[in-house]
């Protein structure tokens, strides 16, 4: 079939103000705590309080005499012991099991463990049982960190090992630096944060013995893949189950993954027929929710005197937590594998080597490998162009990889992962494109030099970003009796703006208005197959299977045509949203469609769908101005400059909105953000008062650009993923820009976050240092 | 429990409440306004921000028992039935709202701001709302939609 | 993270509020709030009874007499933020306000409560120590007062006796040639400081430092008076030298500790630059309040 051009002018590209702001402008949003059923109890979890321990004994019979409260469940409540699989590629090793069981058993391994769950009929009442359950913990030895892991103890008896996995990935012949004229080797560090929302997890769940079935609201990110692994752990058919997402206060990769509380829940309510909700709090989301990028890094890049980077090498040290959780790979094997990032690093290796420790487990946050990866690179080529005498932006122009170069293989670096080669690009007009926006020859000018008291310093950064391919993704289109569409999509939305964004799509794809258009998303009532929203796919995959189920519509609207009509199938032409007489006389809309579908007792109704297994690698590059005032340590971020290609933009406003937040979220984590535990594994800073995410008055100059430069090769719109481009060069970015500051002290940034005291102390011992070697110019 | 009278977007609203009810649990789960977002309930993100006799305050750092006889505003009260007020307009313009979920509390926040003071610059605009977590937007189009609907003639709700 | 139960009495008078206190040995005063609810949601304080003083209108009052200025315990930041008289009686407390917290804090948080409450790195008490408030107290017993020095004893401990009540705090008369600083380093704007710095400089009528004030806070288990320092400007006319001095000497008394935050030898540090341009600020001509 064919679809004639459009005459209605295009809704992609469009800065059209979203859908979903009315309801949420006006209170009217609909989130997990929003959802209230008749009988409905409530459920708290007992965290282990200790970082690693045997339970000796667990003693309920307290609590069950206490007002208000209906059940406790613990691990001996499940019967045998099940276990949350890894929903990702897995990562050689892993085989040796360190998944999570929902409530700890025989053993807590973490601060924030469940250990039991408590049913009442307020939260605060179940709340105050909690403080009644009696847990004998006899203590044991916490692993802290990575370096002691083979010393201390195992948190995995059965597996023998603090080790979860250890394999090399290289490309090339990275022992090749003999013909190198500099060599150099750093050590780098990123710390333990997350992502955060602001939103923290919820979830009712419903058991309706009569019909068998499960229903549970709460679900975000991968709702079908998340029924899927229910399905299996509680013994049902995934047909018996619903998952069904509502309004979601703000993912960042960690909402909707499959966590204890996603089984303890819905088993409660099973086991006590009645509806059950369960609220994180937020001292529960700090310890509980998934934490990401910890991981040390020891890198050696080998260069000629000209800057060309002939090889990169080293070792990665993550920091899992105590179990692989359903994502548990994503964050080393993308260190490891976006390590050579934009650049034409023709020799690189790279061993990765993840711990397990008595810390929380760890997971994908926006940008997962790639935040740390751009980190530990970027710095290594700036040390490289400083030590060589080469601008740091000329030493980028040179490694870069050319429009000419692509479609460029990056080779096979992620394990049991197919390789996926970067799709388009003109890598150094982004880099262009910054040094343009942020005047850099003016702020370069500055950078190391002293004015009123602050140290100035620019630094620069480039990086590649990879997104959106499948598994396969689908939509459905329903035509509405009014002749509106509605869409279902099995991605989810996280506060994106799907509901605006995808109608758009759908709107160009059937030549309608975008207002005709209602999206729904997210839940598996909607769809018989779906997948989700994660690593820059929604756009992607959800976006291509909107264009597959405009055809699949058209097709089966034509039928219908034909009988209005009367004439022949070959002589109707699709456009503007109805079906022409050939000689464009006569025409039939969605309404009559609708009508004439409703006489024949039918719904226009189908499925469209996108499978896809090659990545689209949206690019940009970043460039920070900051001053640093060495007596206190403080760094303000006088202003950030960010230019990325998406390809294409359906919606400019939510693009640009993305890219800022994904910055401002990104300087959080290179200043502010981290998890910080003491040497027994305790969460020191479970509350926001102390776990610090950055304030409206932090970082007021951020400055955006987003390209529509090179479209994906990979689908039909053409399309890159936007979502988490923003962050992922920021610590480099900042981190080169205050190393440029501190230069002329001979400091340099190697390790995250960005604190005052470390500022202060790097200053004062270089310092002290100059002092006894008098050497130091300026 | 303790009887209590609350004017709440403009309504009386009368019921017995235990000491140890939060104003925010009493608005959302009582009186079932839900726009009020609980986010962190130790009175740091500001995503529960409600008016009390005309202030911004945290309602999960109050009880309920503490608002008899106060007059509250919600989010739910910014603007009739239907209609977007200004700063809900300036919103949506701006883009200054992605999962919506602090969208509440910084509505509420800047509302008082408005009303409260004229010749805003972007500084105290930005120190003002250094109360209030957002995770999503970077703050950048929230301060902007906030100058924007204090500059715009049309300032009050 | 709900409270767990509690009683709750609301009062109308101190001689109320008072009778309450005497009757119940579990009993805490509930002011604005900003310290004490987030405790009670976190389960870190689970009183018997909340006597609730947010009605006594006579506790709210910001009084001006010949003898300085009067604050009610129930007097809120905002007031003291937006308040004339407190910029024209004591522009160091307005300018410090500024910094407690954030805004919707400061329309509901009281003097009366911080300073029952003292943090270490509270700005209210170390004002207060600075300028040599004078706070009173109220019990069945009668009144007491003390000074700003002996009230605030430690981390989250001060010299309210069980059954008494903080009523007002008295700040003595502003100078009409005085000085002032005030600096603070938080990680950001609103947070509690890593460590602060007050200096409060009197001069005489031929420009020699009478007197002088200084204080750290956030640094120790309570803000400090540095008298070392202080003894080492009175007398002089203040040279650039004599700062620097004194902000060493500062510095070197103050007992900083360590925490998840800053090391101790981080906050000793940031205290003398703190201190040096809190000295500079109240020594800068347009600082000094000549009437």
């Amino acid at each position: 079939m064919r679809l004639s051009a459009q005459t209605r002018a295009a809704a992609i590209g469009l800065a059209r103000e979203r859908v979903e702001d009315l309801r949420f402008l006006k209170g009217r949003g609909h989130y997990i705590d929003d959802v209230i059923l008749d009988g409905m109890l409530h459920g708290v979890v007992l965290r282990s309080p200790v970082a690693h321990a045997r339970i000796k004994s667990i003693d309920t019979s307290a609590v069950l005499a206490m007002p208000g409260v209906k059940a406790v469940f613990t691990a001996r409540d499940l019967g045998e012991t099940v276990l949350i699989p890894l929903r990702a590629a897995s990562l050689p090793g892993y085989e040796r099991s360190f998944l999570q069981p929902p409530f700890a058993v025989d053993k807590v391994r973490y601060v924030g463990e469940p250990v039991a769950f408590v049913v009442a009929d307020t939260p605060y009442r179940a709340e105050d049982a909690l403080e009644r359950i009696e847990v004998d913990y006899e203590p044991l030895p916490a692993v802290t960190d990575w370096a002691s892991a083979n010393r201390d103890s195992v948190l995995h008896d059965h597996a023998g090992t603090n080790v979860a996995s250890s394999y090399r990935v290289t490309r090339g012949d990275p022992s090749v630096v003999a013909g190198a004229d500099y060599v150099r080797s750093e050590r780098l560090r990123c710390h333990r944060h997350s992502g955060v929302p602001l939103e923290t997890r919820g979830l009712v769940a419903q058991w309706d013995a009569a019909q068998q079935r499960l229903r549970v609201w709460g679900a975000a990110k991968v709702a079908f893949a998340n029924r899927r692994i229910l399905a299996g752990m509680i013994g049902l058919p995934e047909t018996a189950i619903d998952l069904i997402e509502v309004d979601i206060g703000g993912g960042f990769g960690v909402r909707g993954e499959f966590y204890p509380e996603d089984f303890i829940v819905p088993f409660a309510a099973r086991a006590l027929e009645r509806p059950v909700k369960w609220i994180e709090d937020r001292r529960e989301h700090l310890m509980a929710t998934n934490h990401a990028r910890e991981v040390d890094c020891e890198l050696q890049i080998a260069c000629r005197a000209d800057g060309t980077i002939l090889a990169l090498s080293g070792s990665i040290f993550v920091d899992l937590g105590a179990y692989v959780r359903t994502n548990g790979s994503m964050a080393p094997s993308n260190t490891a594998a976006f390590l050579p990032g934009p650049y034409r690093i023709p020799h690189f290796a790279c061993d990765v080597n993840v711990f397990t420790s008595n810390k929380t487990p760890i997971g994908s946050f926006r940008g997962p490998g790639r935040f740390e990866a751009n980190f530990f690179r970027e710095r290594m080529i700036d040390i490289a162009a400083r030590d060589l005498g080469i601008d740091p932006v000329e030493m980028r122009r040179r490694n870069l990889l050319t429009a000419q170069e692509m479609p460029y293989d990056p080779g096979a670096l992620i394990p049991n992962s197919a390789t996926s080669p970067y799709d388009s690009g003109d890598y150094a007009l982004a880099l262009s494109g910054v040094i343009a926006a942020s005047e850099w020859d003016r702020l370069h000018a500055l950078s190391g030099r002293i004015v009123d008291g602050w140290h100035h310093g620019v630094g620069v950064a480039c990086f590649v970003e990879s997104g959106g391919a499948g598994p396969r993704e689908c939509t459905r289109l329903r035509l509405a009796d009014d002749g509106t569409i509605d869409l279902y999509t099995g991605c989810s939305t996280l506060g994106q703006g799907h509901e605006t964004s995808f109608a758009q799509i759908c709107a160009d794809a059937l030549g309608i208005a975008p207002e005709a258009v209602r999206v729904f998303h997210g839940s598996t009532t909607d769809l018989a197959e779906g997948f989700g929203t994660y690593g820059g796919r929604a756009a992607v995959m959800g976006g291509s299977a909107i264009l597959d189920a405009a055809r699949a519509f058209i097709e089966q609207a034509r039928p219908l045509a034909v009988g209005l009509f009367g004439s022949p199938n070959e002589e109707l032409v699709w456009r503007d949203g109805a079906f022409f007489s050939a000689d464009g006389m006569r025409q039939t809309n969605l309404a009559e469609l609708a009508g004439a579908a409703r006489m024949n007792g039918r719904v226009l109704d189908v499925e469209g769908a996108f499978n896809n297994t090659k990545l689209t690698y949206s690019y940009g590059a970043n460039v920070a101005h900051v001053a640093v005032d060495i007596k206190t340590g403080r760094v303000k971020v006088l202003g950030y400059w960010a230019v990325e290609d998406v390809g294409r933009m359906i919606n400019p406003l939510i693009v640009h909105g993305q890219m800022i937040g994904g910055i401002v979220q990104g300087l959080g984590g290179t200043f502010f953000d981290e998890f910080i535990y003491d040497e027994d594994g305790q969460l020191l800073n479970a509350s926001l008062a102390d776990y610090l995410l950055p304030t409206a008055s932090d970082f007021p100059s951020i400055n955006c650009i987003s390209l529509e430069h090179a479209r994906s090769t990979t689908n039909p719109l053409g399309v890159k993923a936007a979502g988490e481009g923003g962050i992922v060069a920021v610590a480099a970015t900042v981190a080169n820009a205050v190393s440029a500051a501190l230069a002329p002290l001979g400091v340099g940034i190697n390790t995250l976050p960005i604190t005052p005291v470390r500022i202060w102390r790097a200053a004062q011992e270089s310092m002290t240092t100059t002092a006894t070697s008098g050497s130091q110019g300026n | 429990m303790t009887s209590i009278t609350v004017q709440v977007n403009g309504r009386a609203e009368s019921h017995d409440v235990e000491p140890r009810l939060t104003f925010a649990d009493f608005l959302r789960h009582t009186l079932r306004l839900t726009g009020t977002h609980v986010g962190c309930e130790h009175g740091v993100c500001g995503a529960c921000t409600v008016l009390v006799d005309g202030k911004a305050v945290r309602s999960c750092l109050m009880f309920a028992v503490q608002a008899d006889g106060c007059e509250v505003v919600t989010v739910e009260g910014l603007a009739p039935d239907g209609e977007l007020s200004p700063l809900q307009q300036a919103f949506r313009r701006h883009h200054a709202l992605q999962c919506g979920f602090c969208t509440p509390g910084m509505l509420i926040t800047a509302q008082a701001l408005i009303d409260s003071e004229p010749d805003l610059t972007e500084e105290r605009v930005r120190d003002v709302l250094s109360g209030n977590i957002c995770r999503c937007t970077g703050y950048v189009p929230i301060v902007a939609a906030v100058l924007d609907a204090a500059a715009s003639g049309d300032r009050k709700r | 993270m709900k409270p767990a139960p509690f009683d709750y009495l609301r009062v109308h008078s101190i001689d109320e509020a008072i009778a309450a206190l005497a009757e119940h040995d579990d009993a805490v005063i509930l002011a604005g709030g900003q310290s004490l609810v987030p405790m009670l949601n976190f389960r870190l304080a689970s009183p018997g009874l909340l006597i609730d003083i947010n009605r006594i209108s006579d506790l709210a009052r910001i009084g001006v007499t010949p003898d300085g200025l009067t604050l009610g315990a129930l007097v809120r930041w905002h007031e003291l933020e937006s308040s004339t008289v407190v910029a024209r009686h004591n522009p160091l407390l307005q300018y410090a306000v500024r910094h407690i917290a954030h805004y919707q804090i400061r329309n509901r948080g009281t003097v009366g409560g911080s300073s029952a409450h003292a943090d270490p790195a509270a700005e209210f008490p170390a004002v207060a120590l600075a300028c040599d408030a004078i706070f009173s107290l109220r019990s069945a017993r009668g009144t007491r007062t003390v000074t700003a020095a002996d009230f605030f004893r430690g981390a989250l401990e001060t010299a309210l006796e069980p059954g008494e009540m903080l009523v007002a705090i008295q700040f003595p008369a502003w100078p009409v040639r005085r000085g002032w600083g005030f600096e603070e380093f938080a990680r950001r704007a609103g947070d509690f400081a890593l460590a602060g710095a007050i200096v409060l400089l009197d001069y005489d009528a031929d420009g020699v430092c009478a007197d002088a004030s200084l204080v750290s806070f956030g640094a120790g288990d309570r803000a400090l008076r540095l008298t070392r320092a202080e003894e080492c400007l009175r007398g002089i006319r203040l040279t650039v030298g004599a700062l620097t001095e004194a902000a060493r000497i500062a510095a070197e008394d103050c007992e900083p500790k360590s925490d998840m935050h800053a090391p101790a030898e981080y906050r000793s540090a940031l205290l003398e630059t703190l201190m040096l341009r809190a000295l500079n600020a109240a020594a800068a001509p347009d600082r000094r309040t000549v009437a």
